[in-house]
């Protein structure tokens, strides 16, 4: 019999084109994501080599980065850089006759949310992104990765990646999550456990009844951030959720190949007695909400914790960054977290951009005002999410709180369109990133859940959000 | 790809942990359609001021480290966005070789892609690589990496061995182009594509 495999084993195995004694494999890539900011360097370089596509219809591309999120996006975009690498993505989708999704359509959005939306992506597959929160799509069981400007030349021309196996890391959460606490909660904690660097030269599969009680959205809001922990990968076994999630989507397998694609996805789970080369345990039981105090991700703690004291890290250099992290930050050490008071706070990313996020922050913010010193932006990830959160009048209640609620774009989670934090203020953000400058030059980011920010944007301070 | 064999330089000392992408290459820089030109904006809210002026304290505006090749650097260096700019913008300014206890998966890759090569040592070794760095390291007496043999030498006539990936280091050395390379099995692509359609037909409706 052949020895037990586990989910990643197997999707490793059966995309093989090639390997060499030393380890060195060819691996086939089954949906390329592309857009407008790792993909111009690309095409040039295609175009320099005279090498064409390998193929297009593996391939597909949608403008996200710098899209303003303003109702008037579609007449005029001020940002002369940003317009012409929105023009290059069109131009260069015609030219190779890459399937293109522009920002007039409503199924524009979020390269990883349109990709789960549009049905592109599903359990099995191996997919790829200019983008390293491309670990999203692996809540579907697919073995998803961000990959630099290079490999998406490479990608482009050869529909192939040259790599190395990872080692395989389980993450088991025992236990269920207390009312009032999320994904991004359970997220956040993982990575605070894990480390920044915990994951590194792993993929990681998340077990555990949690993750299965997870809805398809908490799963990828979970496997987005798994590289916030340093892992290439995310893997969530595929089930009957998943299958529902997919079923009717536009580009999921059609009837007649249904029936033969599911009896596929069923064979994608960890063997029994198959062997990871490292565990992680935690309770979900133990974990309530959280928010990041720093500027890495695993500067995280509960919000009824206080403002850590360098001096107690043992490690000399966890001590220097954090020492540094707090002056970035303008914290004082000992204050109670829910003592820090925001400026500003972003809903949305393809973190928690989704319609389950915005519903968590309108359940908060309904019949309630927003904090006067407050400005807060909702985002939907994508031009469905949008429609959806309308069709349900979630945008009315957003709006009646105080709060600004915007058109599908990556928006304030890196702030490449005009969406950015001005020096020194604050914002809790329901982004995936917390370093220096991310969400704009002295800008300071508190990354929390969705229900989290709506909390805090209603008493204008950190809070947490089973108190209201 | 551009060769790597020998590289002699100035190495300059970062010894902070979990320097991200963002760090070094902030976004306002990613809207470039091209590779080259960004070494300006290379870790640049650490160099540079609001007003834009420089900032003084910082080692890549000092002599001899406005010059230098190498940089050694603190754990997880380069984790965060996948950005390629990053590699680019350090390529640009002139460093050739990145030396860390650690460094993230995405980031390592990228380098190798654009002829840095990422060298990996133990921490007890890099604080006394930063240490050398800091001090006596002046142009012509400076380091030598050398990927053939795989070692460092340091100012003071120190020698350091390092391992790396046997196939990164061919490539690096003889300056082979990846996609090239790949389509010498373009047959296996191509029958993989047969078999995987004949199997998984919805893969490709
Ligand atoms: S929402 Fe943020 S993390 Fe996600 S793709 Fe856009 S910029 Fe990257």
């Amino acid at each position: 019999m052949a020895a037990p495999r586990t989910l990643y084993d197997k999707l490793w195995d059966s995309h093989l084109v090639h390997s060499d004694a030393d380890g060195n494999a060819l691996l086939y890539i089954d949906l390329h994501l592309t857009h407008e900011v790792t993909t111009p360097q690309a095409f040039e370089g295609l175009r320099t080599a005279h090498r064409k596509m390998h193929r297009t219809d593996k391939t597909i591309a949608v403008p996200d980065h710098n899209v303003p999120s303003t109702p008037d996006r579609l007449q005029k975009i001020d940002d002369p850089e940003s317009r012409l690498q929105l023009q290059m993505l069109e131009e260069n989708a015609q030219h190779f006759g890459v399937p293109y999704i522009p920002m007039s359509d409503i199924r524009q959005g979020i390269v990883h949310i349109i990709g789960p939306e549009q049905g592109l992506t599903q359990p099995g597959k191996t997919i790829v992104c200019g983008d390293s929160h491309t670990a999203t799509h692996g809540a579907f069981g697919a073995l998803a990765f961000g990959i630099g400007t290079s490999d998406v030349e490479h990608v482009l021309a050869t529909q192939t990646l040259q790599m190395k196996k990872s080692k395989n890391l389980r993450v088991a959460v025992d236990g269920a999550l207390p009312t009032g606490v999320t994904a991004k909660d359970l997220v956040l904690a993982i990575i605070g456990k894990m480390g920044t660097a915990g994951g590194t030269g792993h993929v990681v599969e998340y077990v555990g009844q949690v993750f299965a009680d997870l809805t398809m959205e908490g799963r990828m809001t979970v496997c987005n951030m798994t590289i916030e922990a340093g892992a290439r990968a995310g893997l969530i076994a595929p089930d009957e959720k998943t299958f529902e999630y997919l079923k009717g989507k536009p580009h999921a397998p059609k009837a007649g190949q249904w029936e033969q694609a599911v009896a596929y996805w069923k064979t994608l789970k960890t063997d029994d007695g198959a062997k990871f080369d490292k565990e992680i345990r935690l309770n979900a039981s133990d974990i309530v909400p959280h928010v990041t105090w720093g500027t890495s991700p695993e500067d995280v703690l509960p919000i009824t914790a206080n403002v850590p004291n360098p001096a107690d890290f043992t490690d000399p250099n966890k001590q220097a960054a954090a020492k540094r992290a707090l002056e970035y930050m303008g914290l004082t050490a000992g204050t109670p977290l829910e003592k820090v008071k925001v400026d500003k706070v972003f809903v949305g990313s393809c973190t928690n951009g989704r319609i389950e996020d915005i519903r968590a922050a309108a359940a908060v913010l309904k019949g309630k005002k927003i904090a006067a010193h407050v400005g807060m932006l909702v985002v939907p990830g994508s031009g469905l999410v949008k429609h959806q959160a309308e069709e349900e009048g979630l945008d009315k209640i957003i709006i009646a709180a105080g709060a600004e609620w915007r058109e599908p774009s990556c928006s304030m989670c890196l702030g490449m369109n005009p969406d950015i934090l001005q020096p020194g203020e604050r914002c809790a953000s329901t982004s995936n990133r917390n370093f220096e400058g991310r969400q704009g030059r002295g800008g300071r980011t508190h990354l929390l859940s969705p229900g989290m920010a709506a909390a805090a944007a209603v008493t204008g301070y950190l809070t947490d959000v089973r108190k209201i | 790809m551009e060769k790597f064999t020998v590289l002699k330089g100035i190495a300059a000392p970062l010894p902070l942990v979990n320097v991200d992408t963002d760090m070094i290459m902030p976004k306002q820089f990613l809207k470039t359609i091209k590779r080259t030109g960004l070494g300006k904006a290379v870790l640049f809210d650490m160099r540079f001021n609001d007003d834009g002026s420089e900032k003084a304290d910082f080692v890549l505006n000092q002599e001899p480290y406005r010059h230098a090749k190498v940089l050694i650097a603190g754990a997880n260096f380069g984790c965060g966005s996948s950005r390629e700019h990053a590699p680019w913008g350090l390529h640009d300014f002139g460093f050739r070789c990145v030396i860390a206890p650690s460094f993230a998966d995405i980031f390592f890759n990228n380098c190798f892609k654009n002829g840095i090569l990422c060298i990996t040592l133990p921490q007890a070794e890099i604080d006394k690589l930063t240490a050398q760095a800091q001090k006596g390291n002046t142009k012509g007496n400076d380091f030598t990496v050398d990927l053939n043999q795989q070692t460092i030498t340091s100012p003071d006539g120190t020698v350091t061995k390092f391992e790396v990936d046997a196939t990164r280091r061919h490539n690096l050395l003889n300056g082979l182009d990846d996609i090239g390379l790949t389509l010498q099995h373009a047959e296996k692509i191509t029958a993989f594509e047969a078999k995987q359609k004949a199997e998984q037909p919805w893969l490709y409706a």
